[in-house]
């Protein structure tokens, strides 16, 4: 099962038993089901193309291929700024030590892949309370 | 100075926790060896031949006495006594114990120092002009600007995972002395319509594998865009950055292949958007920033001692530039004695540096890019004193600028990337044209010297680079000629085919002796020379027929 | 004609300390004479098996070639592993070369 860390902690996945669309449903006239949907978002796309449908989407899980490849920071940032206000999840192989980062460019949760999660157990995935520099220079 | 407010304090020694525990769980066997790799890397340490190394942070290449005594006792507590001055600014230790690590940083936040982002794919220290607040050509001090830059780039959740490195430096002169356009983002302080300061931006520099002049994305910036610009900057490079190939993941090589034109377009539409969710730098902070580096209570003008000897003649001739009050002098003390490590210092020479500093020059220190030590702000009756005590310590070497002040990076001494030294062919080259009193003669001339592709030497931007490499399993010296880091950045030219490790000292002097058989008079410098006459004359010099080899042999 | 094998061995740096080390049958070790020798390819692969299952001892594993000197001892056989083994040449005092090890 995969396993959710939060700000607040670990928890399972409640969205685990529907599904998680590809980011190309939008445009491959796919039959599309209730909504909100979840949406599958590839570090290399652009993400101003999904704001037409942002208020459709309830889950945008931003793909980390490596925990190195930090793309998907500046994904979660646009898509703040583009205005996207709906749940985003970062999902690979990330460690803990990047919660922060995560959690502070918009993302709301890291679905940590079982191989990182095999060995960091919940009690590495806290974030403190440390106030950042970009929020203390920035009004 | 900038000191550290509660929240720096606060915020370096938790990033020392949180260090560290990564060792920890490294130890324990948490962290994988693949994650704590990038993970030391943001915290300045490296694994090099023999040993690790830390790169600590002298943000603007800014210190005092204070600090720099913690740095001595560092050498001394967990080193060997020594540390090494690079070209970004910083100071490397090369011989701390993993387990030490966590400590070190500890004696460092004591002293509002860190070893934070001096490595690794993230927004590096940020440099600035060595002459920073004394320099007579500056519009403003560049430093308040490189501190507001190093506090944004800290930790920036954004930014920490990024394809590659990424350096910025910021002057606020025509002339420039921090290399600027050989930097992702180059920062130079300039003055708008209204006479206002502002910003013009450069972007896409760098050396390495493919060098790059850094090209002009902004002629002028309001100073309070600089931010969101950066961020806009920052964001395209991260999001559309090659990360398919290391050698081609620097933002030199997206603003090359998308072209100046384009990029900038893109980067102003990412602008744009930003702006208007850009409320302003936090006003407060900023005056303490702008307030940290008002000059110093600088003295009326006093008597001048006379100078009594030729070598502290010499030495002020050379090593004490202008600065913006006639009765002061800019010290530059030479980390390049002859036959010394370039950029190396003993921690007795930290600790004579930080009491010349207190005791002579407003307690103000400066770490140069050409791997030397700075007194800003000397007034110069202090001059022969000064001489007498660097002398004293071995510090006294009168060759700034000269073909003895050689820039060079560890090389195969110490870097595990390393394809052949450099230390000792700066020591070689520097001890020959002393041996032969040829230095003066000579005159301005910046040798700098690589030992790999990387270019932390610099040598792309040396009037004669050279660049070290292992052709197959034996050093090899490639020469470059004709670069130039200043404001009028070239890249140098290749010579041609490398030379031996035996050979590179000799083809250096025969590079040498055509210049002083070209040059129309003393005053052509070799650059000036090189600019006349071309490749050519050195082409010749270097690789000479056969014939004419062996019977100068 | 098969290419001629090197003979190798299998370094890499200790975790903590950071110091250059070889590998010995099963244990590793800081001087060099000791260092295991792999005489053929299969041998070579089964070395570098064998050296890599201590990623919480010793980090950046590699095999390297080397050479015999007159006594039969191993010897590096390109100059950057004369470095490691020695120490930096500015500074020999420093190195291995100036504790006589
Ligand atoms: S240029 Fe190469 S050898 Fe020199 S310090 Fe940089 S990476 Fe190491």
């Amino acid at each position: 099962m995969t396993t959710i860390v939060t700000g607040n902690g670990i928890s399972g996945d409640d969205w685990a038993d529907r599904d998680v669309f590809a980011f190309d449903c939008f445009w491959n006239g796919q039959e599309l089901p209730e909504e909100p949907l979840a949406v599958a978002f590839p570090n290399d796309r652009e993400a101003a193309d999904l704001v037409p449908w942002l208020d459709r989407i309830g889950l945008i899980v931003v793909d980390f291929p490596a925990f190195s490849d930090g793309r998907g920071f500046s994904v979660a940032r646009r898509l703040r700024e583009l205005g996207y206000r709906g749940r985003l999840r970062a999902s690979g192989p990330l460690v803990s030590d990047q919660l922060r980062a995560a959690l502070k460019v918009g993302f709301d949760e890291v679905a940590v892949a079982p191989s990182v999660a095999a060995r960091q157990p919940a009690s590495h995935w806290k974030v403190g309370a440390q106030e950042s520099y970009q929020d203390r220079i920035a009004v | 100075m900038y000191m550290y407010d509660d929240f720096d304090a606060a915020f370096v020694r938790g990033r020392v926790a949180e260090f560290r525990d990564q060792v920890a769980r490294r130890l324990d066997g948490t962290l994988s060896e693949a994650e704590f790799l990038p993970i030391r890397l943001k915290n300045g340490l490296y694994l090099q031949l023999h040993a690790y190394m830390l790169r600590i942070a002298v943000p603007y290449g800014t210190l005092d006495s204070r600090k720099m005594r913690q740095l001595a006792y560092i050498a001394d507590r967990w080193d060997k006594g020594y540390g090494h001055f690079t070209t970004r600014t910083n100071i490397q230790f090369n011989w701390p114990k993993l387990k030490d690590v966590p400590d070190i940083l500890d004696a460092l936040a004591d002293v509002d120092m860190h070893a934070i982002q001096t490595s690794g794919n993230c927004i590096r220290n940020v440099t600035a002009d060595h002459f920073a607040g004394a320099a007579a050509d500056e519009i403003e001090d560049p430093r308040p600007t490189a501190e507001l830059l190093r506090q944004w780039s800290t930790d920036h959740p954004e930014f920490a995972w990024l394809g590659r490195k990424f350096k910025i430096a910021v002057i606020a002169s025509e002339h420039d002395r921090a290399v600027l356009k050989s930097h992702d983002i180059g920062v130079r302080i300039v003055r708008g319509v209204a006479d206002e300061p502002g910003y013009e931006i450069f972007v896409g520099g760098g050396l390495g594998r493919t060098p790059m002049v850094a090209k002009q994305i902004r002629s002028f910036l309001p100073k309070a865009h600089l931010l969101p610009y950066l961020e806009s900057i920052l964001q395209v490079y991260n999001l559309q950055g090659r990360r398919d190939n290391k050698y081609k993941a620097r933002i030199k090589i997206l603003v090359h292949e998308t072209g100046i034109d384009r990029f900038r377009e893109l980067v102003e539409t990412r602008f744009q958007e930003k702006l208007p969710q850009f409320n302003g730098v936090n006003q407060k902070i900023l005056r303490r920033i702008e307030g940290s580096f008002v000059p110093p209570a600088f003295e009326a003008a006093q008597p001048m001692p006379p100078v009594l000897g030729a070598g502290l003649q010499s030495w002020i001739d050379t090593n004490v530039a202008a600065h913006r009050l006639d009765h002061y002098g800019i010290v530059t003390v030479s980390l390049k004695g002859i036959g010394e490590t370039p950029g190396d210092a003993s921690s007795d020479q930290m600790r004579l540096l930080a009491d010349l500093a207190e005791e002579y020059a407003h307690d103000e220190l400066r770490v140069s890019h050409e791997q030397n030590i700075v007194l800003p702000h000397v007034p110069r009756r202090h001059l022969p004193a000064i001489y007498d005590r660097l002398k004293a310590a071995g510090l006294a070497t009168a060759n700034i600028g000269l073909i003895s002040d050689i820039i060079a990076c560890p090389g195969m001494d110490y870097c595990a990337l390393a394809t052949a030294r450099s230390i000792p062919v700066a020591q070689q080259i520097a001890e020959r044209f002393h041996e032969l009193g040829l230095e003066h003669e000579i005159g301005p001339m910046k040798i700098k010297i690589s030992g790999c592709i990387n270019a932390c030497g610099h040598h792309h931007v040396g009037h004669i680079g050279i660049l070290g490499l292992d052709r197959a399993g034996v050093e090899n010296y490639q020469i470059t000629l004709g670069g130039d880091g200043t404001e009028t950045t070239v890249i140098g030219e290749r010579a041609g085919p490398g030379f031996s490790y035996d050979e590179i000292v000799p083809a250096i002097e025969r590079i040498v002796s055509a210049y002083l058989d070209v040059r129309t008079d003393p005053e052509e410098t070799f650059i000036e020379c090189f600019r006349r006459v071309g490749m050519t004359p050195f082409k010749e010099a270097l690789y000479p027929p056969e014939e004419a080899r062996s019977n100068a042999a | 004609m098969a290419k001629k094998f090197n003979p190798k061995m299998a370094t890499g740096n200790d975790l903590l300390e950071g110091d250059v080390v070889y590998f010995s049958d099963g244990r590793w070790t800081r001087v060099i004479g000791e260092a295991e020798l792999a005489l053929s390819p299969e041998a070579e692969a089964d070395l570098l098996g064998r050296a890599s299952q201590f990623p919480n001892q010793v980090v950046g594993v590699y095999l390297t070639d080397v050479k015999l000197d007159d006594a039969g001892r191993a010897v590096p056989a390109h100059f950057r592993e004369d470095f490691r083994m020695l120490g930096p040449s500015n500074r020999p005092e420093h190195g291995r070369a100036g504790q006589g090890a």
